[in-house]
């Protein structure tokens, strides 16, 4: 009886287009907000931020850059991988080069020169679609990751071909490097989740959004009726790799401290993003949330299960995982194909109409 | 002949045999394919799973040995015989069948006219859960399997090309018998598909899945029989990446490599699978003999993708795959 839209007048076409247009749901999403800012820096401790809260919210920008491409776009990628390595490089190479940019900045731009290669490798989509395009951007993946192993430069000639970030500071607290809180990195991953969030959300339903969306109903049809494909493609995986890069940048610069190419990137990054995004549900922001949050929470709490409180090996938990994990893109794929985010649609639904039947 | 050249023929040969295990792998890729319009990304991990399997009722090993040991706090790890190869390549296939079975009937049935990319990604799920699977059935470590086909420098062909050009070539002798069997895979998969009832029903339904249907054929046991067969390939380049390289996670890597192949021959051609498999293997040997002075080695990880990348612009249907015709 508490979840209801009954005196929740609209009087203007705005509010009638609103992201929650709920009362309700609005007031959910501001508690959300007011508690990851004001309540989580107090209670936050170190195991809490590396195990869940931060991977959390940096794979769930990466899940919303994949969701941009392949759940609005429908363009399929599986060089996630190598584009938030891309964004971590540049990360890396633009924080030694100018030592006094703020690393805010820093982070942008290493989107932006992600943004640049997503579109150099999404050029092939011109031409080809659906596994044609899945193969061409493995070829992303592999190459990209054997340049940055392979050529001393982007990591600045370090003897262990590693790249390690150094401190930076945002209004004086470190938020990378070994002296970073982690309340600090916290609030960085956070301040850009809900800006890219807010991003993706205004971008993906406005006339980007919807051309996108034509393009991946019907291609040739979208082209008929006046959507340029070049530009609605390419402009997908522009934005697609913007939000990757700074997912990659923060992996590396907040999260990692250090990383190599081939061992933190790898091809299970892309299968990961990617996985996350099937769960979460395909063409929703909240789904790419619910994905990240389902296969970062999820393994750890399997970890814990089995491994601290059964006592097995770690590495029989660790093929148990894999297995579940493989079991669920079934399971979800045969049984809701629009993944948790319409799950929750559902039960929204249900909530509205409660305890009435119809 | 200058030194040169002779090194690149060698490197050449060695693509070639190369290249056949890649279209060993692509092979099962295209078989799938061809019947069911299913993009099988777990082909690498089935010949993966195939191999273990092998070499664990080779050695007698307990199935989920690991797993029930954890459970139940008990030490049990083989049973103690070991099998002869054939009886275990017998059993082998008798698993993969099952395991088409079962994937079959509680999988692709329920994915009935689903998008492309849907079922493809539930290969891909698949994959993840074979990979688990085979992991916690047979244990992750590297395991050696020997099929009894001799391995090391094949003796006549370093004698012959020592009599021609005066510098003997190195070629693996594992790495003939795997292009000799692979050829006789090839040949009786063209047999079977061209003279036996079960074959003909096979391409009636690559041709058309409504018409097949409509003359009584059973998609759900063609679909079985296909993923039969692709197991049946998986167990043989499984067989011999495994005897090669040893049985491990790497083998389903493989797999990735066989994108690039289906790329240059098309997505629905047999001998296509073969001759991209050649083409890549040979273009990746030669490019990394003569770029590694350049650029450094390693290149073998991405010039197959880069290469298919190139080609796809120019014939996205790849060399003998069917013309792409779009309609709204």
């Amino acid at each position: 009886m508490i979840y209801r839209e009954a005196g929740d007048f609209k009087t203007s076409y705005g509010a009638d287009n609103q992201t929650f247009p709920i009362k309700g749901d609005r007031f959910a999403y501001y508690l959300v907000l007011a508690f990851a800012f004001l309540v989580m820096p107090f209670i936050i401790n170190d195991y809490w931020a590396n195990a869940i809260v931060v991977p959390f919210l940096i794979y769930a920008i990466a899940a919303l850059g994949l969701n941009i491409l392949l759940g609005y776009c429908g363009q399929l990628s599986l060089g996630t991988g190598a584009f938030m390595a891309c964004g971590a490089y540049a990360c890396y190479k633009l924080m030694v080069a100018f030592p006094g940019l703020n690393i805010v900045f820093v982070i942008v731009l290493a989107g932006l020169v992600t943004a640049g290669v997503g579109v150099l490798f999404g050029l092939p989509s011109l031409r080809i679609k659906g596994f044609y395009l899945a193969v061409a951007t493995l070829a992303a993946q592999f190459f990209l990751i054997w340049l940055f192993t392979r050529t001393p430069w982007f990591y600045n000639y370090s003897p262990t071909g590693m790249i390690s970030a150094p401190t930076r500071t945002v209004l004086g607290y470190p938020v990378t490097g070994p002296q970073a809180s982690a309340v600090s990195i916290y609030l960085l991953c956070l301040v850009f989740v809900v800006a890219l969030a807010w991003l993706a959300r205004n971008m993906t339903r406005g006339t980007l959004g919807r051309k996108w969306m034509a393009i991946r109903d019907m291609d040739i049809a979208a082209e008929i009726i006046g959507v340029n494909p070049l530009m609605a493609k390419l402009s997908a995986f522009a934005v697609s790799s913007f939000f990757v890069g700074i997912a990659g940048a923060l992996f590396f610069a907040a999260y990692l401290g250090a990383a190599e190419a081939g061992e933190a990137f790898g091809i299970d990054k892309s299968f990961l993003v990617l996985f996350m995004v099937i769960v979460g549900g395909l063409g929703s922001v909240l789904g790419s949330f619910l994905g990240a949050a389902f296969l970062i929470v999820g393994p750890v709490l399997l970890k814990l299960l089995l491994v601290n409180q059964l006592g097995w090996s770690s590495d029989l938990a660790a093929h148990l995982e894999i297995m579940i994990i493989g079991a669920m893109i079934i399971i979800f794929l045969i049984m809701e194909p629009h993944g948790l985010a319409a799950l929750w649609r559902t039960i929204k639904e249900k909530l509205r109409l409660w305890p009435f039947p119809h | 002949m200058p030194d040169t050249l002779l090194f690149a023929m060698e490197a050449a040969l060695n693509g070639l045999t190369a290249g056949v295990m890649y279209a060993l792998v692509a092979l099962g890729f295209v078989l799938i394919f061809k019947a069911s319009g299913i993009f099988n990304f777990a082909q690498g991990v089935m010949a993966l799973f195939a191999a273990l399997t092998l070499v664990g009722l080779q050695s007698g090993q307990v199935p989920f040995s690991h797993l029930i040991n954890a459970i139940f706090g008990t030490r049990i790890h083989h049973f103690g015989w070991t099998m002869p190869t054939l009886v275990a390549i017998i059993g082998t296939v008798l698993v993969m069948v099952a395991f088409a079975w079962l994937v079959e009937r509680f999988i692709f049935r329920h994915l009935v006219n689903q998008e492309p990319i849907i079922l493809f990604m539930a290969t891909i799920g698949l994959a993840y859960f074979l990979e688990g699977l085979g992991d916690i059935m047979w244990g992750a470590e590297v395991k050696r399997l020997d099929v009894g086909i001799p391995q090391g420098m094949s003796g006549p062909i370093d004698d012959l090309t020592f009599a021609w050009f005066g510098y003997g070539f190195y070629m693996d002798t594992l790495e003939l018998w795997a292009a000799l069997i692979a050829g006789v895979l090839v040949i009786s998969l063209v047999l079977f598909s061209q003279y036996t009832k079960q074959g003909r029903a096979l391409r009636a339904v690559a041709d058309d899945h409504q018409a097949a249907l409509s003359v009584g054929i059973s998609l759900r046991f063609i679909w079985v029989l296909v993923w039969s067969l692709a197991g049946i390939v998986a167990l043989v380049a499984g067989m011999m990446w495994g005897a090669k390289s040893g049985v491990q996670f790497s083998l389903s890597l493989i797999a990735l490599k066989a994108l690039p192949v289906l790329i240059l021959g098309g997505f629905t051609s047999i001998p296509g699978a073969i001759v991209g498999g050649l083409i890549i293997g040979v273009g990746e040997k030669l490019f990394d003999f003569f770029m590694q002075p350049i650029v450094g080695g390693a290149t073998e990880n991405w010039f197959a993708y880069m290469l298919a990348l190139a080609f796809l612009l120019f014939r996205p249907q790849g060399l003998f795959g069917e013309k792409i015709i779009e309609r709204v």
